[in-house]
């Protein structure tokens, strides 16, 4: 568990971030989303260090940062950043061991642990581990930078708009390989970003920050549904309300018995994505399929009620 | 288009040496004088020997340059440029034993403007067609060796010591092999301590951006002030350490000499030590400095590992810049009584001894030109990683 | 900025008093003359010797400025295009001789006096000029090159209005690096009967009189930091002025 206790950063006496106080729990995704400006990059790094609180503390599983050296700490908590930051001048292997090498692991147990993280990451070792960052492809770094962030099997896990640099088709992949490996690993992850959508997709938390201040943190669900201020209503965009709010729903949860004309979607899909379906083909209903299999469909009527009752 | 046709097949820069080339053919190829002090009478090429002695090394010069006009062989290009250096080698040895037979005991010969041009010409196609080949750094470290052996030999063999510029050589030996060390000391001493100073100040800078304000204005500052007035102003000043800090003088510390000209090289190495060593461990992107600050890396840590491995090719530079430049400004000791090559320069200017002018001249821009070679091999070589795309 | 102020006015006093009136400052060079020497360089008017120093270097830079700009504009266009990696080999391997060794090396062929140092400081000053107009010519923003032809300025028009008011800052740079070369590869122009303000000094290191050394050494300073810094003023505006 991460305890954010009214933390304050004063700049020349104004407060770029101000008595934030959050929680954050073991094994979830908090996503921090505000504009330029707002404090939100501030407060993560607050969180590792990289910028000391002018007041305040954080608590880590209930020993406070504090007590800790910067340099020790930075070595438990996975710090993965826009750009990704990898060394040009090392190895993938080299760039992915780097905190294991910062904590003296052997040889052998780094070797090992970057082969995995590179197949979870869907890297062939064989392939990459020897290559230079300057080889490869944009989503392959930034993959290599989460997977260096990973390494040391960090307590947490610190991203500032790691995606940020990436084209939108290699975002949306980026996000999707994000979400999974988070849950295979059970890893507690606070992301930065500007991006409400991305904020939507990936959190369980979702923090908006504005002008220093937390002003709501909630579930995607209830910032959607309940924004707590003017600006929290902006980020997420009035007009577009609903379609995020169906985009959090999969369509197993409104999946009945009959048959649909065309092409099936998967159980996982949202209903935003069946909703789609149905606008652009003109039809009343969708198939749903699991693992190849049909298991009914998902009417248009449902997608509809659905929308009206907001939680 | 049909010019234009013709003259891709042709290098254009071929076309200009082969015009040059032959034009320096019809100059004064050597000079052949009475003694060491009057002006000699020139000679062209084909007048300094019988023609069977002459005509191949004028058909190698041609033939060199007609290979050069090759654009698409850079090979044969070089072999055009090697082959030409062959046949200026061979007109000079055949020549001077030609030429000073009968011509008296203090008759002197020595190579002329056209010797020089063709020489310019021949070292340029070479480079030319280097360039176009790209060679990897190792393959350039060879070819280096391979050339200074060939120079080697050439000098060892004794078949050029009849030229005037050898005769001045074998009359100085010992204080050719004395000023040669001497350069070497003032050149490589003073980048030494100047790397000693110069290395932990930049890394200093570096962290400290008013340090850095502070001193690179002064540092740049000082490389203004004219190199006489600089080895001139550090006379009174270690003159004065000579006579008042006790013991100074025993080693060696005092107004006219060795001292000083170290003093004002060492001034002179700061900047560009300095200078480029904080550039150097700027060039690390600051993302990725970012990263290494985010994963936990110490201070000590992020230069040994981030900064100074990729900062190394900038800062070898201002390496390379501080030892070609140290070369040459070492010629300015001979003025202060401070030895090296510069002893003969001025000797020679004031005897208005060409020959002894040049033997100061040649090997200083010779060492010159192989130490920015090397260095730049160097720098190829600690510049390992791929560019980053991104 | 607020030391340059002041200090720079000051060093332009300082250096005209020491040009020409060099008596005044007989109680500062005193101590370092030899017992009975002579204090103040007399032999020749510090004046004319700078006036002379001043007009070779001046000669040399612009004609130095002149042929390597026109070089530099021949080889980045696109039939010049070949020459390119050549003139890059000459401007890296002409820059490790040795300026004394130039000027040693014009001795021979053009005798003593101010004939050979005139050659060596010229040849010696296209270097850096020609390097950094090449620099500059070469790697000027694409898309203002691409909205020039866009516009539909022919080539003389582009190279006029764009390109080289473009290229003027860093060619700046480089004809400053190379007249502050030759303002001290001029002084060595002494060594070869040149009348520069290097006389004073050779003829203080010749007869051990550090005074004179002093004396044509802080002129000659005085001179190279004072145009080292005019030349920075200038860049620093013209870069204001195109945004680089």
């Amino acid at each position: 568990m991460i305890e954010i206790d009214r933390i304050t950063r004063l700049y020349n006496g104004v407060p770029a971030v101000d008595a934030v106080t959050m929680t954050v729990e073991t094994g979830t995704v908090t996503v921090i989303v505000g504009t330029s400006g707002s404090g939100k990059t501030t407060l993560l790094r607050m969180i590792n260090r990289l910028e000391e609180p002018s007041s305040g503390e954080v608590r880590i599983n209930g020993e406070s940062t504090l007590t800790i050296k910067p340099h020790i700490l930075r070595r438990r908590i996975g710090y993965a950043i826009q750009g990704h930051g990898l060394f040009p001048h090392h190895t993938v292997a080299r760039n992915i061991g780097a905190v294991p090498e910062l904590l003296n692991w052997s040889a052998d147990k780094i070797s090992a642990r970057v082969d995995e993280l590179l197949r979870l990451f869907s890297m062939e070792p064989a392939t990459f581990r020897n290559r230079y960052p300057g080889e490869l492809s944009g989503g392959q770094q930034q993959r290599v930078g989460v997977a260096r962030a990973l390494a040391s099997r960090p307590d947490l896990l610190l991203m500032d708009e790691p995606f940020g640099a990436l084209d939108p088709v290699i975002r949306t992949r980026a996000q999707d390989d994000l979400r999974r490996i988070q849950k295979q690993l059970g890893s507690t992850i606070i992301l930065v970003t500007h991006d409400m959508e991305e904020a939507i997709r990936l959190a369980d938390r979702v923090a908006v920050m504005d002008s220093g201040q937390l002003v709501q943190h909630g579930t995607p669900a209830e910032i959607i549904t309940r924004p707590a201020t003017e600006f929290v209503a902006d980020m997420v965009g009035r007009v577009e309300r609903p379609l995020r709010l169906l985009s959090l729903v999969p369509v197993s949860e409104l999946v009945e018995e009959g048959v649909a004309e065309g092409e099936a979607l998967p159980v996982d899909a949202s209903l935003r994505d069946a909703l789609s379906v149905c606008l652009w083909t003109g039809r009343a209903a969708v198939p749903v399929e699991q693992d190849g299999v049909l298991v009914g469909r998902v009417t248009f009527e449902a997608i509809r009620a659905r929308a009206r009752a907001h939680p | 288009m049909n010019a234009k046709g013709s003259a891709g097949a042709l290098s254009a820069p071929g076309i200009l040496f082969a015009v040059l080339g032959l034009a320096a053919m019809l100059a004064p190829f050597m000079t052949l004088a009475a003694n060491r002090i009057v002006a000699g009478d020139a000679i062209v090429a084909w007048r300094l020997a019988e023609p069977g002695v002459t005509l191949p090394g004028l058909l190698s010069l041609a033939a060199g340059l007609a290979l050069g006009l090759l654009a698409a062989w850079p090979r044969i290009r070089m072999a055009g440029a090697a082959l030409g250096l062959a046949g200026l080698f061979w007109l000079l040895m055949a020549g001077t034993p030609h030429l000073l037979a009968g011509a008296g005991e203090y008759a002197r010969v020595s190579p002329a403007a056209g010797f020089w041009c063709l020489l310019a010409v021949f070292i340029l196609l070479m480079s030319d067609a280097l360039g176009n080949l790209a060679p990897g750094p190792l393959a350039r470290a060879a070819l280096l060796i391979a050339a200074l052996a060939a120079l080697t030999l050439v000098l060892w063999s004794g078949a050029l010591s009849d030229l005037s510029i050898m005769q001045e050589y074998a009359g100085r030996k010992p204080a050719f092999i004395d000023a040669f060390v001497r350069h070497l000391g003032l050149a490589f001493g003073s980048l030494a301590i100047a790397g000693v100073i110069g290395f932990p100040l930049g890394i200093l800078c570096h962290r400290r951006a008013q340090l850095r304000g502070a001193i690179l204005p002064v540092l740049s500052f000082l490389q203004t002030i004219p190199s006489l007035a600089m080895f001139g102003l550090m006379i009174p000043i270690l003159g004065w350490v000579g006579q008042t800090v006790p013991g100074a003088q025993s080693i060696g510390i005092a107004g006219i000499g060795f001292a000083p000209a170290f003093l004002a090289l060492v001034f002179y190495s700061l900047l560009p030590v300095v200078g480029n060593t904080v550039a150097g461990l700027a060039a690390a992107p600051p993302v990725a400095i970012e990263a290494a600050r985010g994963m936990g890396m110490t201070q000590r840590q992020r230069l040994l590992r981030v900064e100074l491995p990729l900062g190394l090719p900038v800062i070898l530079t201002g390496v390379r810049i501080v030892l070609v430049q140290n070369i040459g400004l070492a010629v300015i000791a001979g003025l202060i009584g401070g030895g090296g090559f510069g002893t003969f320069v001025f000797q020679g200017l004031n005897q208005t001894a060409t020959d002894l002018i040049l033997l100061g001249a040649l090997p200083t821009v010779m060492l010159a030109l192989v130490a920015a070679i090397a260095m730049d091999i160097l720098v190829d070589l600690v510049r390992t990683t791929p560019e980053a795309t991104a | 900025m607020r030391i340059g102020t002041f200090l720079r006015p000051a060093l332009t006093l300082l250096l005209l008093a020491l040009v020409l009136r060099p008596v005044w400052f007989t109680p500062f060079f005193a101590p370092f003359a030899p017992a009975g020497g002579p204090v103040i360089y007399e032999r020749a008017s510090l004046l004319s010797l700078s006036i002379s120093h001043l007009g070779l270097v001046a000669a040399a830079s612009a004609a130095a400025t002149l042929v390597a700009v026109t070089l530099a504009i021949l080889v980045t266009r696109p039939a010049g295009a070949a020459f390119l990696p050549l003139s890059r080999t000459i401007t890296n391997m002409g820059q490790t001789f040795p300026p004394v060794a130039v000027l040693a090396l014009a001795v021979p062929a053009l005798g003593f006096g101010a004939g050979p140092t005139l050659v060596a400081l010229f040849l010696y000053g296209l270097l850096p000029i020609f390097e950094n107009a090449i620099v500059a010519l070469s790697t000027l923003p694409p898309a203002t090159m691409e909205a020039a032809r866009g516009i539909g300025l022919n080539r003389w028009q582009q190279l006029l209005r764009v390109e080289l008011p473009l290229a003027l800052p860093v060619t700046l740079t480089g004809i400053r690096l190379s007249v502050v070369i030759a303002l001290g590869t001029a002084t060595l122009g002494s060594t070869v009967a040149a009348r520069t303000l290097g006389e004073v000094i050779i003829a203080g290191l010749l007869t051990n009189n550090t005074a004179f050394v002093l004396q044509g050494g802080l002129i000659v300073g005085l001179f190279a930091v004072l145009i080292y810094d005019a030349l920075v003023q200038l860049e620093a505006r013209l870069v204001r002025r195109t945004g680089g």
